[in-house]
């Protein structure tokens, strides 16, 4: 009974990982531009897809992880500096709408790239289960447990501890007032989509072995990205990442014990809820405008 | 405005997933204009879109042997033209571009609908239009009840489960857990494998699913180890859930014998499996095994040659979806010739009653009964061994 429960926890820690990073760069990204970033999927499939593809031709684990960051940051940096920037005074709806006008452009391209198959990446350390009280786990699972949580912290320890960060933050709080001492707000959007990139794609890099890496990958991951930053509060770092692991795990508990064809619906019956009764989300502030 | 932008963002992300899937269709004229009345062959297809893993085959297929066969001086001394439309994968796109084979390209025969759901929305068009169609989708519905102008090359998933049944009594295995996929080829699964079981005595003592884009059925499997009746168990699926299933359920350390269905009957799932796919049986056609069919099997030659001329020109491993469309075009321009013409009711009629055609598939005997006439025997045990698949005696 307890293992039961334990294996269920367990998936669900491990995929929820994976939406907290997808989430945490909705959050990112709609800090600095009040942009809802519909390829943030996009660049975990770039992670995934780059590093299956490069390891396949015999390019090191590290270097075709640190290649497909890379490349997804570059996309990032292009995305934001070609759509949302160009597209600066349009209303909120229509970047958002182009936000996903790349993504189907961006998902094109890689099927040109890479082609429609699944791509298969090695697990970094064997596919031997791990035992865990009466339930097991594959060794990748702590790879990506692991790497979310390093990157979270990395990414707090950025937005507290440098001036960058703090200069996003900034920005984030008073667009106006950020602009007024001196920081450049353009640049903090690039940099923004360029991290939400890169954690995207890490992200997709570390969960590849588990999910295969194909061009659709994103599609899912980021919609269920989206609802963990919604869930903790749009543009709440810690509420995004909390809000992942809750996805993660009720998805599992709900397959588990009531029923596995509603398993992506469990997602969406959340996204529900929050915008009916707490449209701010778990942590985030209350909506009121300040004037 | 932040809880504006929160229901726009909603409304965005529940549109998202219809917009992405299947916005691209276009049509592709491909064939030779000679000066001799062509047959013209119309088909859809998906090839592109979630179901173009099928479809790009199927269109590699239907290009390659049309041109051969005009180089090789056509039927009868008549050219054949093939107007092929994609309807990445949406069922509604499928339906109009079949009505303008039918109205403005007048077509004789169409050979294609690569999904259930392409097909089943062609085919009141061409019960309509009274043109013979050859579909090359998996469901049962297709062909039963017979529809008269309809017909279908692949095998049906009944089938599949038939022979899983068959395979399971042989080894004394009463009870059954069966998973899923969400899919129209997994839902139909199902339902097809719980008529198969109760008619051959098997008890389904669980009945899981898992969504087509699933990266983790664990949960799902930890029900059925736990589960202390079942004795095997029985995946439907195409494309990677299959492949997740398999890794998860060595993950979890389950020992019981591990059926696929004929939709994973592709070098990819032992590819994306690796090795956990190690003892793994499934239903495959003798296109799947042909080096290993013994040379007194009937397929051995066709699918040997097939193999060989796709391979050599495509440069890439042969599927048994690419092989439903060989035979619906060989099915097609064979009626061609013994009907004389490509006048539609002696077309129809001469599709009817191919007798003994052997195909990719299997061996085909049509019947006003039987509009697919492929038996239980087209399908072959194969098991999974050192990655490779095994004829399982």
């Amino acid at each position: 009974m307890f293992a039961e429960f334990l294996q269920y926890l367990l998936s669900g820690l491990t995929i929820g990982a994976i939406y907290a990073l997808a989430g945490l760069g909705f959050s990112i990204i709609y800090n600095a531009s009040h942009v809802i970033n519909f390829a943030q999927g996009e660049f975990i499939m770039i992670g995934g897809m780059a590093a299956a593809t490069l390891t396949a031709s015999g390019v090191p684990l590290p270097l075709a992880i640190l290649m497909g960051c890379g490349g997804a940051m570059l996309v990032g940096v292009l995305v934001a500096k070609f759509t949302v920037e160009r597209a600066r005074n349009a209303s909120v709806v229509t970047l958002i709408i182009i936000t996903i006008g790349a993504s189907i452009f961006l998902r094109g391209v890689a099927e040109l790239v890479w082609g429609k198959d699944f791509k298969r990446l090695e697990a970094f350390s064997g596919e031997t289960p791990i035992n865990v009280l009466g339930a097991s786990m594959q060794p990748q699972s702590l790879w990506v447990i692991g790497c979310a949580a390093v990157l979270i912290v990395a990414i707090g320890v950025f937005f507290n501890r440098t001036l960058a960060g703090k200069a996003m933050l900034a920005t984030s709080h008073n667009r106006l007032a950020a602009q007024l001492v001196g920081i450049n707000v353009k640049r903090v959007v690039l940099i923004s989509f360029a991290l939400s990139a890169a954690l995207g794609a890490i992200g997709g890099s570390v969960v590849a072995p588990i999910t295969f890496s194909y061009t659709e990958m994103g599609i899912m991951l980021g919609l269920k990205g989206f609802t963990a930053a919604v869930l903790g509060g749009l543009g709440n770092g810690p509420g995004a990442v909390a809000g992942g692991l809750i996805v993660g795990i009720a998805e599992a508990l709900g397959a588990g014990y009531i029923s596995s064809a509603y398993k992506d619906a469990v997602a969406f019956v959340i996204i529900l809820l929050v915008l009916l009764f707490m449209p701010s989300g778990l942590f985030g502030k209350r909506g009121t405008e300040r004037v | 405005m932040g809880k504006r932008l929160l229901h726009a963002a909603a409304a965005a992300a529940t549109v998202i997933g219809t917009v992405t899937f299947g916005v691209m269709a276009g049509g592709v004229i491909a064939g030779t204009a000679v000066a001799a009345e062509p047959v013209k062959v119309g088909s859809i297809l998906s090839a592109t879109g979630p179901a173009s893993f099928l479809g790009e085959p199927e269109k590699r297929v239907l290009e390659l042997y049309v041109d051969r066969i005009n180089k090789a001086g056509g039927v009868d001394g008549r050219p054949v033209q093939l107007v092929l439309y994609d309807d990445g994968g949406a069922a509604d796109k499928a339906a109009s571009f079949t009505k303008r084979l039918i109205e403005s390209d007048k077509v004789d025969v169409i050979v294609g609908g690569t999904t259930t759901a392409a097909t089943m929305a062609a085919v009141p068009l061409v019960e309509r239009g009274e043109v013979p169609f050859i579909s090359l989708a998996g469901a049962v519905v297709i062909v039963e009840p017979v529809k008269k102008w309809v017909f279908k090359t692949p095998h049906t998933d009944r089938m599949a489960a038939d022979k899983v049944m068959e395979d399971m009594k042989k080894r004394k295995l009463t009870k059954l857990a069966l998973v899923s996929e969400d899919s129209g080829f997994g839902k139909s699964g199902r339902d097809e494998a719980l008529k198969a079981a109760k008619e051959s005595g098997i008890e389904v003592v669980a009945d899981e699913t898992y969504g087509a884009k699933d990266t983790d059925v664990t949960a799902q499997l930890t029900k059925i180890k736990n589960n202390p009746n079942a004795q095997a168990v029985l995946v439907f699926g195409l494309g990677q859930g299959p492949a997740v299933v398999t890794k998860n359920y060595r993950q979890l350390g389950i020992n019981l014998p591990l059926y696929q269905s004929h939709g994973v009957a592709s070098k990819e799932y032992i590819r994306l499996a690796g090795g956990a796919a190690e003892g793994v049986r499934l239903p495959a056609a003798g296109l799947v095994v042909a080096s290993q069919l013994p040379d007194s099997d009937p397929q051995k030659k066709v699918v040997t040659e097939f193999t060989k001329v796709y391979e050599d020109n495509f440069k890439s491993e042969v599927s048994t979806f690419a092989g439903h469309a060989y035979d619906g075009l060989m099915i097609a321009l064979d009626a061609v010739k013994r009907a004389g013409g490509t006048d539609k009711a002696k077309l129809r009629d001469a599709i009817e009653q191919t007798k003994g055609y052997v195909g990719t598939g299997g061996v085909v005997n049509m019947s006003a009964k039987d509009h697919m006439g492929l038996g239980l025997d087209a399908f072959h045990m194969v098991e999974i061994k050192q990655g490779d698949w095994t004829l399982v005696k």
